[in-house]
Formats: structure tokens, sequence, C-alpha cells
């Protein structure tokens, strides 16, 4: 029991790098939202542009979003952060973690959201499109916002499974929570610091996905 | 206007005009040719059994159902062809479902504004103020914050109707617009329709309400197999129809 004492609770080891694991918060969070909006945001415009119709347009959105589905995303980091260094490419690892893990969310959201205006009753577009309101402003304004209200709780769930593989940032060198506290392990020869960032995750993650419920209810349709 | 010029004196023409429509779902030929005016102020009932093409030559007239030929014209103005500008001819076009179709994310009004701020360009006040006033004819201007949700059938269905009348619409298709009703609530959606006929608005409304017809429309036209098989005022259709199939569809609704 001392030993696990030791070696998971330190009071030395816990005081000395505390300071080093809110540094690596203060980065997991900036990454977290940059990712979230950013991912949302092109994903809801990948499926408003599928929603076109034009295979020209259709046919690389659903490539793109099932290549990057399926590869686990540790293989897209890795491949990005020494690949395309050879390629003359020299990107940081905070944004190499950040393009990813974007692009990763944004080809979920994708599908997401388009399972959302297909999902639009048919009489929607009907009754829009028969005041004169062209396609795109039917879209916009008639089916998109029914759309995102029906995905918000699988949309929610893919933002939070996104933002926890921040930690994967940690292979890398990203100076996020996990990267801080497996180099001050290494630095302790103490598992300590790893107790504190799975502490800091919970205080981050745990408002995260009770705002979640929120929004679902909030959101939820009439009746359910 | 050069399209009034163009069509030689829209004054005379009918409000709505269909020449020639045909309509095919792969194999099956839905439309075999339909011919239809429609004056101003007219009332015009369409009939039939299921299949019989009704809907889809309503659907036709605003072209949420693209005709494989013929012409549609409103008040000679061309609806069809090339180089129409389809969105803003639709807005002379006002459509009412079955299903009403309204959006449940915005409150009657927002219903009723969207387009007349959107397509009609209308500041938010005059758009809300023309939407009380499309709310206030059918009778629902104090639901004017409730959402869909919040009104019963017939309440959503007289929302889509001032939706569409907001437009100031040259001519309004009904397309079943009591079908999906509670039988209680058929009553006020009818009221409002011949309200609506009373003001002079142009109606061409697919039904199966008799009674309704009977009483209100000017003329009653009865399809079958994708043609007009017979057309003439209610009391004429109803009180002595000419051709078998009318007959026969009539008798299944007396009993």
């Amino acid at each position: 029991m001392e030993v696990f004492l030791d070696q998971f609770l330190n009071p030395a080891v816990l005081a000395k790098y505390t300071p080093l694991i809110l540094k690596g918060a203060g980065v997991t969070v900036l990454l977290s939202v940059l990712i979230v909006l950013a991912g949302i945001a092109l994903g809801t415009a990948l499926a408003c542009l599928r929603a076109y119709r034009i295979a020209a347009l259709s046919l690389p959105i659903v490539i793109y979003a099932d290549i990057f589905r399926a590869l686990p995303p540790l293989v897209l980091i890795l491949l990005a952060y020494f690949g395309l260094p050879n390629v003359g490419v020299l990107l940081s690892s905070f944004t190499v973690l950040f393009l990813i893990l974007t692009l990763v969310l944004a080809a979920f959201a994708e599908e997401i959201v388009w399972a959302g205006i297909t999902a639009t009753p048919k009489g929607q577009w009907e009754a829009a499109r028969s005041t004169g309101l062209t396609f795109t402003w039917t879209l916009g304004h008639v089916v998109l916002p029914q759309a995102l209200r029906m995905v918000i709780p699988p949309l929610t769930n893919r933002a939070i499974a996104i933002t926890k593989m921040t930690a994967l940032g940690m292979v890398i060198g990203v100076p996020d929570i996990l990267g801080q506290a497996t180099t001050a392990q290494s630095f302790s020869a103490n598992a300590s610091p790893l107790t504190l960032a799975a502490v800091a995750y919970v205080i981050l993650f745990l408002p995260f996905v009770i705002a979640s419920r929120w929004l679902e209810a909030r959101f939820a349709p009439p009746g359910a | 206007m050069a399209s009034v010029a163009a069509s030689g004196g829209a004054a005379d023409a009918a409000a709505l005009s269909v020449r020639a429509l045909h309509k095919s779902f792969g194999a099956d030929e839905v439309l075999k040719g339909i011919d239809l005016d429609v004056r101003r102020g007219e009332m015009v009932f369409v009939l039939g059994p299921s299949g019989s093409g009704k809907s889809t030559m309503l659907r036709c007239c605003n072209r949420l159902e693209e005709p494989d030929s013929g012409e549609v014209l409103v008040e000679g103005d061309r609806l069809t062809g090339p180089g129409v500008n389809l969105n803003r001819m639709r807005q002379r076009i006002g459509m009412v479902f079955q299903s009403f179709n309204l959006y449940p994310h915005l409150s009657a009004l927002g219903n009723v504004t969207l387009a007349l701020r959107r397509v009609q360009g209308m500041a938010k006040a005059e758009a809300e103020a023309a939407g009380i006033e499309a709310l206030n004819r059918v009778g629902l201007s104090d639901r004017a914050r409730h959402y869909p949700s919040q009104l019963s059938g017939g309440q959503q269905q007289r929302v889509a109707i001032a939706r569409a009348l907001a437009l100031k619409p040259s001519v309004m298709l009904f397309d079943e617009p009591t079908s999906a009703l509670d039988p209680e609530l058929v009553g006020d959606v009818l009221d409002v329709m011949r309200d609506v006929a009373g003001q002079g608005m142009t109606m061409l409304v697919v039904s199966h309400e008799m009674k309704f017809a009977r009483d209100a429309a000017d003329r009653v036209i009865f399809m079958d197999g994708g043609v007009i098989v017979e057309q003439g005022p209610p009391e004429q259709v109803f009180g002595a129809p000419t051709e078998a199939r009318t007959r026969a569809f009539l008798s299944r609704f007396h009993g």
C-alpha cells in the first residue's frame, strides 16, 4: 500500500508538477475548443455541399469521409508529423494535432449532419420551394436548422470523443496534459504526474459531458 | 411589364392554364394530356379515385413535379419552358399540402414571414405586419408566437394557408388539405378556404370533401386514369353525371 501511495500519490511530486499539468490543461482546452469548432463547421459545410448532389463534389467528400473515419487517428498523426517534413512541409506538433483531429471530426460530422439532412422530411423542401425560396436558402434556413437539432446527440458524443484524442499529441510532443505528465513522469521516475493528468481530464471533461446532456435536452424534439 | 405584353394582354388570360400536360413515372403514364383553364376568382374542385393523377396534376402546376411535356401558364405567363424564373413564378402560386409542412423550428409568424423576408425582401417590421395580417385572415393572429407543435392540426393547416396567402399569389393550389385532419378539425379549415374564396382568390383544390365541393365549388372536375373525364358545375357533376366512371366513383361515396 505504501508503495502504491508513493508511486501514484506522492505529495512532493504532486506539488512540484501541478503547475506543469495546469499549463498542459491550457493547451488541451485550447486544442479541444479549436478542433470542435473547426471540425463541426467543416463537416457541416461538406454535408451542405453534398446536398447539391453534384457527383464531382459528392464523390470526393464521401471518399474523404470514409478514409478519415476508417483510419486510426494515431496513424494519421504520425504520418503527418513524420511524413510531411520529407516533402518540405514543416508543421509544429500543435498544428499537426489540430489539423488531423479537425479533419477526423469533420469526416464524422459530415456523415452525421448528412444523415440529418436526408432525414428531414421531403415536405419541408417542397413547402419552402413552393414559396419561391431558392435551394440554398431552403437548405440554410429550413432544412439545416432541423437537421442540426436532430443530430445534436451523436454530434456531441463525437465531439467529446475527439477532444479526448488530444492526448494522442503526446507521441509527437504536444505539451498538452498528457504530454506534460509523461515528461514529468520520466523526470521524477514516479507515476504521480499521471494521476494528476487523470484528475485534470476529469475536471475538464466532466462539465463538457454534463453540458452536452443539457444541450440534448434543450433541443430535444417536443414530447421526446 | 414585358412579359404581360408578350403574352398578349394578361388581363384576358385565365389565372391558371394547363395545356396538354403529360407526365410519366417510369412506364406508368400518370397524366395523359390534361387541358384546364381556371378563371380568376374561380374555385375548381378536382375529384377522382386515388391514382387518377389529380395530385400529380396539381404538383405540376408549380413544378414540384416536372411535367414531361405540355405547358402551365399563370395569368398568361409561362411557368414551363426555357428561361423561366421559377422562383419568381412560384411566388404567384400558393400551395397548401396534405401534411401542412410547417417549419417546426419557426413560430407561426416565422413560418409566414420567411419567404416574405427572404424572397420578397421585406424588412422585418414590414414582413411581420404582413404576416400578422395573413394570420388574421385565417383567424390565428393570436397564435403568432406559437410553434407548430403547440397548435392543433387544423390550426397548423390554417397557418399553412396564411403562409401561402401572405405572398399574395394569383392562384392557390390545395393538395388534399383536410385529409390528414381529425374529423372535428376539418370544418375550421374549410371555413377558412370558403372565406379565402369569398375574397376572390383563384383556387384549384384536390380533395375528397364532397359536401364542401357541392356547396362551395364553382366547377368540379372528375379525373380518372390520367385524363379529365367530366367537368361542370357541382350540381351537374354530382346531380346528373353523364359519364359512367363518374357515376361509379360518386356512388361509392354516397353508398
